[in-house]
């Protein structure tokens, strides 16, 4: 593919991803503090987001498996979820956090379990969104162009 | 006589009155305090006095009662001692009367036997003719010298005749009554001795009259000065009572008092009590208000039962005093009667002893001149005569008669020297011989010894003959009384003739003379005869009680009670039985024989008005207390309860507040979460590419947000100060570049509005000063735009900023500061035409807006600390005055049209006074509608040691050293506002001329340009005001002149001074125009502020050398951080990654660590590190618990170092270690950040770290620590 398409075809996903809320301001900043000295950084907070939330999440669906379940280490884990969600600015996922939070304090099984699924949803969404978009920026890069800084 | 004892009685009458009088007297002096507490009463309510009104209330009344019981009391008891003064003086007048009723007695005595002696003429008499003649001569001074004599001295009269020693004895028992009574002896004597000297040397009875009458006098002032004695005793006794009552009074009141003190100071406790609890949930409150329910029913309970005692001791103390009273009435007719009865008794005794002694003396008589005599010098007809004569001596007997003692064996001589025989008497019928005829009478049987009746008096005639030994009472009597040689009496007995019971006395006659100690026998050998005398006792005692007075209010019986058990009625009838008897014995001189006198009342006690009405007026009393304590009682319950209610509400309304303060800073923390998108977003969107409408849009969209930010914040704010957990802030700021940052955010507003704003520091302010600068601004934000809101459009208006220390404000008379001195003379000038004010328009008298301040002429007590005083003056429409009381109430608008006309939620000012308080300031104002307002507030800040130049003053720096030593003139007619702009031309190190007048302007600028070269006139600032027509011609003129002048004095140094013109109205059109003409360099508007006049002046001189300062904060956020040592310290990789990546994007060195155990290792001093980000979750140890470890060991180690004295180096570079410690946190909300400062860190960055924020944290340490961070 042509460069120009591709960087057109970047610039309007990542807009669609701010559009459709699942990055906020965060992230643009993520991609600003990406320079010369640190060429990676963006994929590389990203990545490390990933593997800690795949643990978070695995870790949070045993919790809630258990008979009787530790509401204060679900509380923690979903806190750290939350955290790490918002330094990238997976806005949704954090948004589910929060809700997540709020059950958790109400010691709401059910609703836990619901939050839980859907914090799985939206983190698999935002998960793969990225990738498509580092795909993406893999392949400007391949193509040997630059990647569009957002306004 | 009868005129003596007439005059004597009013005189008594005069005497009564004038004891009475003090009594009177007494009872209206009672009144007068009576009407007194009335005054007091209703002067004291009326005293405004409404919070313990109640309690004065309540003491008055009890006050009141007491008064009242106290006056009842009084007047009670002057009662009864009136009505004792009142009954005395009767029984003295009866006493006087009797005793003269016996001189006259005792007078006619001596006058009859002094004519018997005449008549008869007979000289073996051994009674004293002398003294006889005497008496006759001047009877009646004998009888006062002989009165007086058997006062004093009785034994001279013993030698006397024993009859007159017995009369004497009849005036010793009235003396003896009197010395019974407690009379005054030495009154009396004094009275005796008056006459005796007065009868010794007067002779004319007249004389002798009046003596009497003094003397009588002096009886009769007696029974007065004993009355007054009685009366002053009463008084005692009152006074006495008044006291008790008085201290009754005093205890009841006290005790009452206290009572429910202690009450509501139980309360009053459980309140305090729960004071502090109001923070606590309202469980433990409404556990507590039972409680104080409980208490307060228990306080009726008591009230309720003090009431019901109350009423039952009312009750239970009137029947006292009814039975008190009436026992004392009882008493005192009792001893009435008793004094009565006793009174009577003695005379009848008297009398009768006196009629016996008569009758003795006739029997003496009779043997002196019957038997003793030869020839017999007595027969029946002297006998008949003198007994006549002497009759009024005996008026108590019906008769006497003498009968002989006549043997049997001398029975016939006897009987034929008579010429008649000897009768007997008929025993029969002898109650019933009305008329008994001697001759129808049988002769006398034959007896051992006869006593028949041969003398006799006139009206017992009948009897001659008979023989007196057949009755059986008089034979009886005769024995006895023959045998015993004195006077006996029969028993009563039905008279002969007269049928009237009687008694005889019955003497007998010796011949020889008897030794006293005769015995039995031989009085009766030498008895020869008997007289007789018959007493009806009924016409003795009737004789009598007419006498006495009062004889109407009592009955008198008089009983023979020989025989105990079978007393016979002498007198009087048996009435009916009146309740009070008293029984005085009868003495008539015959052992063998008793009598006694019964008195009783003739009628029934009266019922005791004293008594019952005081005792049902006290009752009346008690009951009606007892009701206004009852209606008062109820009216406390219901209060209490109302109270109690009232309480519940308050509580419940507190609730309500906190709970609306809580929904507010919840609501406006949900609602800036989601506005901190909306701004963020339109920030984002401005940094776009738009066009200019787009960016336009943006850019009011991002205002307006920015503006509900603002609300809500001042929304947030005001619940924060009303839950008590705002929290001021301390840092250094630059208190000028302060107010102008504040003012020009307001300018834009006053600038549409054309209103002049301007800002004046005085010069003794310090630079830079350590405070809370936000919330300072903040209240000068808010009354400065409140000055705007209330200034109406095109008013043309100002507002004056003025900044002072509080003791240049103190002591005003040598006001160094220009502007202060100036608005002092403009406030004592008062109301001047031509307004030396800012805009020349009238402001108020701003001295009077602190007036009212308390602490700012207290002295700073710390030297440390500095007192404030600023000032914002504005030509408003000003605060009506009836609201000028709520200005300071939150959501309190002047008029509730304001809103309509302004808009505002009205709790700006709310705001700024809390703030002020918080900053141990006072804020006041003076407002006059129509002309304006003045605010005042005061704020204590800290004095910042070394000065220390912010960011922003850097470049204000540069362009005092820039402008520094240039002169330049003002020219503005309004003195203020010239002050106002050479303080700001001041501030960058010019020096500054004022000139009020263009022409004076014009003189100055030649007078400087010529004299000296060195103080060249940089430029002219004139007011736009001043900018009249021909000004600026004349100034242009004088200034090109003065410009072809250097150019050709070859002075090419010496720029031309430039023109500029301070404007407030921005016409462009206008502006532009002057520009175009060239009189005018420069349009400089106002406000002034430092960095537009920088900027003006650095185009006007031309020494702008255009400098584009990047304005960006992330060079300057660089500047801070760059090379700076940073310990980020996050448990969560993904986080610690994305800090550690923005730190090190502005410069900084960046250390991570995951968790609070390394970062405390880390953190160990000495370290290098500069500042510490620190997460507040992390495992093991969370972010609080570490920096309170780091905190310890910092303390530690800088205990050591001041105590060890480590190397001076490590001294000098820092005195003390103190890491700041930031928090990272994702919810910013203002309970974590107060934790945070609670556990010791210094601030917090939000997590997702934003430039702007980060900023402000960081700059905080690095700013002004250079010292430090060297």
């Amino acid at each position: 593919m042509e460069v120009g398409q591709l960087q057109k075809s970047f610039v309007d996903y990542t807009a669609s991803l701010f559009r459709e809320g699942f990055l906020d301001g965060q992230f643009s900043q993520l991609q600003q503090l990406q320079d010369e000295s640190n060429p990676d950084f963006v994929v590389e907070v990203v990545s490390l987001f990933f593997e800690d939330s795949d643990k978070l999440l695995n870790d949070l669906t045993r919790a809630l498996d258990q008979q009787n379940i530790d509401f204060k280490k679900v509380d923690a884990h979903v806190h750290q979820l939350k955290g790490s969600s918002s330094s990238i600015g997976a806005q949704r996922v954090k948004n589910a956090c929060v809700a997540f939070r709020n059950f958790c304090e109400e010691q709401n099984v059910e609703a836990c379990l619901r939050c839980l699924h859907q914090v799985k949803q939206e983190y698999l969404l935002v998960k793969s969104k990225l990738e498509t978009l580092f795909t993406l920026e893999q392949q400007i890069i391949t193509a040997g162009g630059a990647i569009p800084m957002m306004e | 006589m009868g005129l003596l004892s007439g005059s004597s009685l009013s005189l008594k009458l005069c005497r009564w009155v004038s004891v009475n009088m003090p009594l009177n007297r007494n009872l209206s002096g009672l009144k007068c305090s009576f009407f007194l507490h009335f005054g007091l009463k209703k002067a004291s309510e009326a005293l405004p006095g409404a919070t313990h009104g109640w309690k004065l209330k309540r003491q008055l009344i009890f006050l009141w009662i007491v008064s009242v019981i106290v006056a009842f009391a009084m007047l009670l008891s002057s009662f009864s001692g009136k009505s004792w003064v009142v009954k005395t003086p009767p029984f003295n007048e009866e006493k006087v009367e009797i005793l003269l009723k016996h001189f006259n007695v005792s007078k006619e005595q001596i006058n009859s036997l002094a004519s018997l002696f005449e008549t008869e003429q007979v000289s073996s008499l051994t009674c004293n003719i002398q003294y006889g003649h005497q008496m006759s001569l001047s009877p009646i001074k004998n009888c006062a010298v002989k009165m007086i004599s058997s006062m004093s001295d009785i034994e001279k009269w013993h030698d006397f005749v024993t009859e007159n020693n017995k009369l004497d004895n009849l005036m010793c028992p009235v003396h003896d009554d009197n010395i019974s009574q407690n009379l005054d002896l030495s009154v009396l004597k004094d009275g005796c001795s008056f006459i005796s000297w007065c009868t010794s040397s007067a002779s004319s009875d007249h004389e002798c009259s009046v003596q009497l009458e003094v003397f009588k006098d002096m009886l009769s002032r007696w029974p007065l000065v004993r009355g007054t004695r009685y009366h002053c005793e009463w008084l005692l006794v009152d006074i006495i009572k008044i006291c008790w009552w008085v201290l009754i009074g005093m205890v009841l009141s006290w005790k009452l008092r206290t009572l429910p003190e202690e009450l509501w100071g139980n309360q009053k406790q459980h309140l305090v009590q729960q004071k502090p609890l109001d923070q606590r949930p309202k469980l433990l409150q409404k556990l507590r208000q039972p409680l104080t329910a409980c208490s307060s029913k228990s306080a009726g309970k008591w009230r309720k039962k003090l009431l019901v005692i109350f009423v039952l001791a009312g009750i239970f103390g009137s029947i006292w005093l009814f039975l008190y009273l009436n026992e004392d009435i009882t008493l005192r007719r009792k001893e009435m009667l008793a004094s009565m009865c006793d009174e009577r008794a003695r005379m009848l005794q008297d009398q009768f002893n006196v009629s016996m002694n008569h009758v003795h003396a006739l029997a003496i008589l009779v043997s002196t001149f019957y038997h003793e005599l030869e020839p017999l010098a007595l027969d029946q007809k002297t006998f008949e005569e003198y007994t006549e004569k002497t009759a009024f001596e005996r008026p108590l007997t019906s008769g006497v008669a003498y009968a002989l003692r006549v043997l049997h064996l001398m029975r016939e001589r006897f009987e034929e020297q008579q010429g008649w025989t000897i009768k007997k008497m008929e025993t029969e019928d002898q109650t019933l011989s009305q008329d008994l005829v001697p001759e129808n009478l049988d002769p006398s049987p034959v007896q051992e010894e006869y006593a028949p009746v041969i003398f006799t008096q006139k009206t017992v005639s009948h009897i001659v003959s008979i023989d007196m030994m057949s009755g059986k009472e008089d034979r009886e009597n005769i024995l006895r009384a023959r045998a015993s040689g004195k006077g006996v009496l029969t028993s009563p007995f039905k008279l002969l003739k007269s049928n009237h019971l009687g008694v005889v006395l019955t003497f007998a006659v010796y011949n020889t003379h008897l030794p006293p100690d005769a015995t039995q026998m031989q009085r009766i050998n030498a008895t020869v005869g008997y007289l007789g005398a018959s007493y009806d006792v009924p016409s003795l005692v009737e004789k009598l009680l007419h006498q006495l007075a009062s004889k109407q209010t009592i009955i008198v019986n008089v009983y023979d009670s020989t025989n105990k058990s079978a007393p016979i009625n002498m007198y009087g009838k048996d009435g009916m039985d009146t309740g009070l008897l008293h029984i005085s014995n009868l003495d008539f001189g015959d052992p063998a024989r008793k009598h006694e006198m019964h008195c009783r009342f003739k009628e029934k006690p009266p019922i005791p008005w004293t008594a019952t009405t005081a005792s049902v007026g006290v009752l009346v009393i008690t009951l009606l207390l007892g009701h206004i304590f009852h209606a008062a009682i109820n009216r406390i319950a219901k209060v209490e309860h109302d109270y109690q209610e009232m309480m519940v509400l308050k509580h419940r309304a507190e609730a309500a507040d906190v709970a609306k303060s809580q929904f507010l800073a919840t609501v406006s923390h949900e609602i800036r979460t989601p506005m901190n998108g909306v701004l963020g977003m339109l920030q984002m969107l401005m940094d776009t590419n738009l066009d200019e409408n787009q960016w336009d849009y943006a850019k009011t969209a991002h205002e307006s947000g920015k503006d509900l930010i603002a609300l809500i914040n001042e929304v947030l704010d005001q619940a924060k100060i009303e839950s008590g957990r705002l929290e001021l802030e301390a840092v250094r700021f630059n208190l000028r570049a302060d107010l102008d940052k504040v003012l020009s955010l307001l300018a834009g507003k006053s600038l549409e509005k054309e209103i002049e704003l301007a800002v004046y520091v005085s010069d003794e302010v310090p630079e830079v000063v350590i405070g809370d600068p936000g919330r300072f601004g903040q209240i000068i934000t808010n009354l400065v735009g409140n000055s705007i809101k209330f200034t109406k459009d095109k008013d043309k208006g100002h507002i004056f900023v003025s900044v002072h220390l509080a003791d240049e404000v103190n002591s005003f008379l040598d006001a160094r500061d220009e502007v202060l001195r100036q608005s002092l003379i403009l406030a004592q000038d008062g109301t001047n035409a031509p307004f030396n004010t800012l805009s020349g328009f009238p402001v108020v008298d701003r001295w009077k807006s602190w007036e009212s301040f308390t602490k700012l002429s207290a002295k700073a007590e710390d030297a440390e600390k500095i007192k404030l005083l600023v000032t914002v003056e504005d030509t408003g429409e000003g605060i009506p005055f009836d609201a000028q009381g709520r200005i300071f109430m939150p959501f309190m608008q002047a008029d509730s049209s304001t809103s309509r006309t302004h808009g505002g939620t009205g709790i700006g000012l709310s705001i700024s006074k809390h703030l002020v308080d918080l900053m141990g300031g006072e804020i006041g104002f003076v407002s006059e509608p129509g002309t304006g307002s003045t605010f005042s507030f005061t704020v204590t800040f800290r004095k910042a040691e070394n000065i220390c130049m912010g960011m922003h003053w850097q470049q204000c720096d540069q362009a005092v050293s820039e402008f520094r030593g240039l002169k330049a003139l003002v020219i503005d007619q309004k003195n203020i506002r010239a002050e106002v702009t050479r303080y700001h031309l001041k501030r960058l190190g010019m020096s500054v001329d004022i000139k009020s007048t263009v022409d004076s302007a014009c003189s100055y600028i030649s007078s400087c340009a010529s004299t000296s070269a060195s103080e060249r006139l940089a430029m002219v600032l004139i007011d736009k005001d001043s900018w009249a027509n021909e000004a600026y011609i004349a100034v242009s003129c004088v200034l090109k002149d003065l410009r072809s002048r250097g150019s050709m004095s070859n002075l090419g140094t010496i720029s031309t001074s430039d023109i500029l013109l301070l404007a407030t109205s921005t016409n462009p059109a206008e502006l532009a125009e002057l520009k175009s003409i060239g009189v005018v360099n420069h349009v400089l508007t106002k406000p002034i502020r430092l960095s537009d006049l920088i900027t003006c002046i650095q185009e006007v001189t031309g020494s702008g050398r255009d400098r584009q300062v990047a304005r960006g904060k992330q060079p300057m956020l660089g500047n801070l951080l760059r090379d700076k040592q940073i310990l980020v310290v996050d448990d969560h990789v993904v986080n610690r990654r994305v800090a550690e990546a923005a730190l090190k994007k502005y410069g900084a060195i960046v250390t991570c660590v995951d968790n609070g155990k390394a970062a405390l290792e880390q953190l160990d001093p000495p370290h290098q590190f500069h500042a510490c980000f620190m997460d507040l979750q992390m495992p093991l140890m969370d972010g609080y618990e570490a920096t309170r470890r780091i905190r310890d060991l910092e303390y530690k180690y800088n205990r050591q170092t001041n105590s060890c004295e480590l190397s001076t180096q490590i001294l000098s570079m820092v005195a003390q270690w103190h890491t700041p410690i930031l928090a990272m946190t994702a919810d910013v909300i203002q309970a974590t950040n107060e934790e945070c400062m609670k556990w010791g860190m210094d601030g917090y960055a939000s997590k997702p770290f934003e430039e702007g924020q980060l900023y402000s944290a960081v700059a905080r340490f690095f700013e002004c620590a250079d010292g430090k961070w060297v």
